[in-house]
């Protein structure tokens, strides 16, 4: 801890740090089990008001992270948040990964210390201000106390407790014992936010300086006394098991040291990852293939389309949608949405020592408290004998939200005494994921007078949430899968949506950056388009005459078409397509606009977005994200599909897994709305805007109304219709 | 057999196997950790290094290429000029997300603007389309190019 910086090796290696995902659902759980104000930490010489403040004598002030730092910017955003209400000195402010704690760090919407849905912000905007408040009001009593004064008569500002009227000032270092012993208020008020200095301002990040050098450390960086490398073979099919190893070749190589035969994986050990590679090449291992070995893509799209034609779980209906959907002119369509692989840049990896009474770990996690407890398991030691030691993560996207990848570590680094880095290959990496699911989103909607009557959604694919935090999955609706559906920002009178659960054979789901929306979105936003045509209207003046009862849409809207130039004239087969859309509380209006050539190659040329996302706490970090949010998802929209043969993935690497790249990379101007309201969420929102809006430019450039990502080129050659 | 190479002006020698990729060497061996491990088939350009100057993908350069001759990496980037204008137009700009793709675009950008002090847009595709940032930090990447390149003028 005594580092200058706590992200660097020097503080890992004897700290700890943590990181973030966000639902944009309220999840019926245990709310708030982390009282606002968190117990005292015990630190000695130090004042230590809460679990998220620590400032020593020097005015140091190191702010714990409950919420891991994966790119978003949250360290940054978390510690404004806490240093406005504790009116610290922002130059002497440093960070520090939370160790695993629920009671202490736990996200109060989850009760679990876990990084997602973008609610990191959203879900600890009081407690933390709280926190930070209750310690600025310590720090004045311990000044008044000290000057014999009213604390209401003093005031604090950089670090800094002053009392105008005698002139006197001291600097939190010099209260901090002071401050120690003072009582903390009970009901602390927090500023207004007219009052904000640091909320509100693009604050430089924190966590940058050290990546521009090589100094911040990642997961993967760990680097521990006598420490040798693993990397490892999962059996290609899902499901399967390790048969017969041969390693008679693979132990004769020159910095080979152990094989290790798990249940499904092989590891080998060696000096370093490139002994361990060899190694691993060297196997020869036969598999217990299993009954999924012959599973395809089209046996999973075959089941799916059958499940989606059941009656699904209601988890809305308003008004009375088999009169609505009888009357006016009818659209029916349905949207489908492959296996999306996470890719994180920094390929899965975690070092692991399991010692005879203890299990250390160094990893990036989004699931901090998970780790522990399923590394316990792995281990066969209490959870308080696992220490994890969370790092920056070099991309989370919600793959770092599972724990597979520490439990296969710790079953590998219990076959030996030594610490063990264990590093995937990026093959392995892309073909052992948890995917975004398929999904297949039907709509069936009526327009009368132009405008939508009914409006029915049926939801079809996995329900990640069952398996993931099954209290949560009730009555046969994942909340998930259809966040966005529910929450469509239209006025549709007669509104209906329906879930179907529907498991892909053998492939595992997961959580994929914007989570449910980013199917609801999809289909919704394309739909919209389809129905925009038939009422003979322009996409744009379709969707605001729906919108009159959410101002703030229709302001991002309106907003987005004027700074788009909406309406002017394009080029032949250039086109400009809208998304409107409601997800993790921000409001966000998104115009692609892109030219597609004759043999249907795609050039995107601009894109535009107006984000209401309320106060937003550092409005370049809002920029960063749905900048890159945008080409997250574009990247899918153009690229993204895992598929299936022979029970296995067939994409590998970014060869055949492609990435959108800088020469593909369009103009994008992000505009963030002033606003007032509580903050929105942030990192996934971009994520959902882009597949649609391209879609929506692409149906206005060429007529063709695509219903399948990724974009299928042949549709589009010129000459082809809709 | 011992390999000796020139890494950020500092003589190392150590034992590896000749076709040992450059990459490997450095972050497992030498214990330099900031060129980063991203595909291992020469698709993303984390583990971007120069060697003599030039933006090389060390995950696929066997040790014995380089042997004797003169490599840099992102620890040691900030002491050329390019690099320490890079390394300050990316914090200026605020390039960065999770930073893990960002030693290989920041080796890459430098070799860049030491090769071609003015690049055009074309010129940042042609230099940069090898490093794939999955945070999608590319807008920000052009940016900050230019900036370092005016920078330099000035
Ligand atoms: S790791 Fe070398 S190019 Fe990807
Ligand atoms: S900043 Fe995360 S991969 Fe580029």
């Amino acid at each position: 801890m005594n580092a200058h910086n706590n992200l660097t090796r020097r503080a890992l290696l004897t700290g700890g740090l943590a990181t973030g995902f966000v639902l944009a659902f309220h999840l019926p759980l245990r709310a708030a089990v982390n009282e606002p104000v968190q117990p005292r930490d015990t630190t000695e010489g130090k004042f230590a008001p809460n679990a998220f403040i620590r400032i020593d004598e020097t005015g140091r002030t190191v702010l714990m992270m409950p919420q891991v730092e994966m790119g978003q910017g949250t360290y940054t955003s978390i510690s404004a948040v806490l240093a406005e209400e504790l009116d610290a000195d922002w130059g002497k402010v440093e960070v520090q990964h939370a160790p695993p704690n629920d009671k202490l760090y736990g996200n109060p919407t989850f009760g679990l210390q876990v990084t997602g849905n973008s609610n990191s912000i959203r879900a600890w905007w009081l407690p933390l201000r709280k926190a930070g408040a209750t310690a600025r009001a310590m720090l004045v009593q311990a000044a008044a106390s000290q000057w014999g004064v009213e604390p209401a008569s003093c005031t604090a500002s950089k670090g800094e407790v002053a009392h105008a009227a005698s002139g006197r000032k001291l600097g939190y270092g010099e209260l901090a014992l002071a401050a120690q012993g003072q009582t903390p208020p009970k009901d602390v008020a927090v500023k207004d936010p007219r009052d904000f200095v640091l909320i509100g301002q693009p604050l430089k990040r924190l966590d940058t300086p050290d990546k521009v050098n090589g100094k911040a450390i990642y997961g993967i960086d760990a680097i521990l006394p006598g420490m040798k490398f693993a990397t490892v073979a999962a059996c290609p099919v899902f499901g399967g098991k390790v048969g017969k190893v041969d390693d008679s070749a693979a132990v004769k190589l020159p910095g080979v040291r152990k094989v290790v035969v798990l249940d499904d994986m092989v590891a080998v050990i060696g000096d370093h990852m490139w002994a361990a590679k060899k190694g691993l090449e060297a196997l020869k291992i036969e598999w217990n293939e299993g009954p999924n070995a012959e599973i395809t893509t089209k046996d999973i799209w075959d089941d799916l389309r059958k499940a989606s034609q059941k009656d699904g779980a209601v988890a809305k209906s308003d008004g009375d949608i088999a009169k609505a959907l009888a009357s006016g002119d009818r659209f029916e369509a349905a949207y489908e949405l492959p296996f999306l692989a996470h890719a994180s840049m920094e390929p899965i990896n975690a070092t692991v020592h399991v010692k005879p009474d203890s299990c250390e770990i160094w990893t990036g996690t989004q699931i901090m408290t998970r780790v522990q407890s399923e590394a316990a398991k792995a281990a066969g030691l209490p959870v308080d004998k696992v220490i994890v030691n969370n790092h920056l993560l070099g991309g989370g996207f919600g793959r770092k939200l599972e724990p597979d990848m520490v439990i296969a570590a710790v079953k590998i680094a219990k076959q030996v005494d030594y610490p063990v880095k264990v590093v995937w290959t990026r093959e392995e990496d892309i073909q052992h994921d948890v995917y975004r699911p398929v999904y297949r989103d039907q709509i069936t909607a009526s327009l009368v007078d132009g405008k939508v009557a009914g409006w029915k959604y049926k939801v079809a694919g996995s329900a990640v949430l069952a398996r993931w935090l099954p209290p949560a999955f009730q009555k046969g609706i994942d909340i998930d899968a259809i966040d966005a559906a529910v929450d469509a920002p239209y006025d549709f009178a007669n509104f209906h949506v329906e879930y179907v659960r529907a498991e892909p054979l053998s492939v595992p789901t997961g959580f994929w950056r914007g989570v449910g929306p980013n199917n609801n979105v999809f289909a919704v936003e394309c739909a919209m388009d389809e129905l925009a045509r038939k009422a003979g209207k322009g996409p744009i003046e379709f969707r605001k005459s729906m919108l009159t009862k959410n101002p703030r849409m229709l302001a991002v809207l309106g907003q987005v078409a004027e700074k788009s130039g909406w309406g002017q004239p394009l080029p032949p087969r250039v086109g400009r397509g809208v998304c409107v859309q409601p997800s993790f509380a921000s409001f966000i209006a998104t115009v692609v606009e892109a030219e597609i050539d004759d043999i249907g190659e795609i050039t995107l040329r601009r894109v535009t977005s107006v984000v209401d996302t309320g106060i937003a706490v550092n409005p370049d970090t809002v920029k960063a994200q749905i900048e890159g949010g945008l080409i997250f998802g574009l990247t899918a929209a153009l690229y993204g599909e895992i598929t299936i043969d022979k029970g296995r993935v067939q994409q590998s690497n970014f060869h055949d897994y492609r990435m959108m790249r800088i020469n593909e990379t369009p103009k994008i101007e992000v505009i963030v709305v002033k606003s007032g309201e509580a903050p929105g969420g942030i990192g996934e929102a971009g994520v959902n805007a882009g597949p649609p809006a391209l879609r929506n430019a692409i149906y206005a450039a060429t007529g063709v109304a695509l219903r399948r990502l990724p974009i299928d080129r042949k549709l589009l050659a010129a000459g082809k219709k809709a | 057999m011992a390999t000796t190479l020139i890494v950020n002006g500092e003589t190392k020698s150590f034992d590896a196997p000749p076709e040992m990729p450059l990459l490997w060497v450095l972050r497992d061996i030498l214990g330099m950790t900031g060129t980063k491990f991203g595909c291992g088939i020469a698709q993303c350009g984390a583990c971007t290094v120069h060697v003599d100057g030039r933006a090389v993908r060390s995950c696929v350069l066997p040790v014995s290429a380089v042997e004797n001759r003169t490599v840099t990496t992102i620890e040691h980037v900030g002491s050329t000029p390019s690099g320490a204008k890079v390394q300050k137009a990316w914090l200026e700009a605020e390039v960065i997300q999770c930073g893990y793709c960002q030693s290989g675009q920041i080796m890459a950008a430098a070799a860049l603007l030491a090769a071609t002090p003015n690049p055009d847009d074309s010129d940042i595709d042609a230099a940069m389309a090898g490093n794939i940032c999955r945070c999608g930090t590319y807008v920000r990447i052009r940016e900050a190019i230019k900036h370092a390149a005016n920078g330099r003028q000035s």
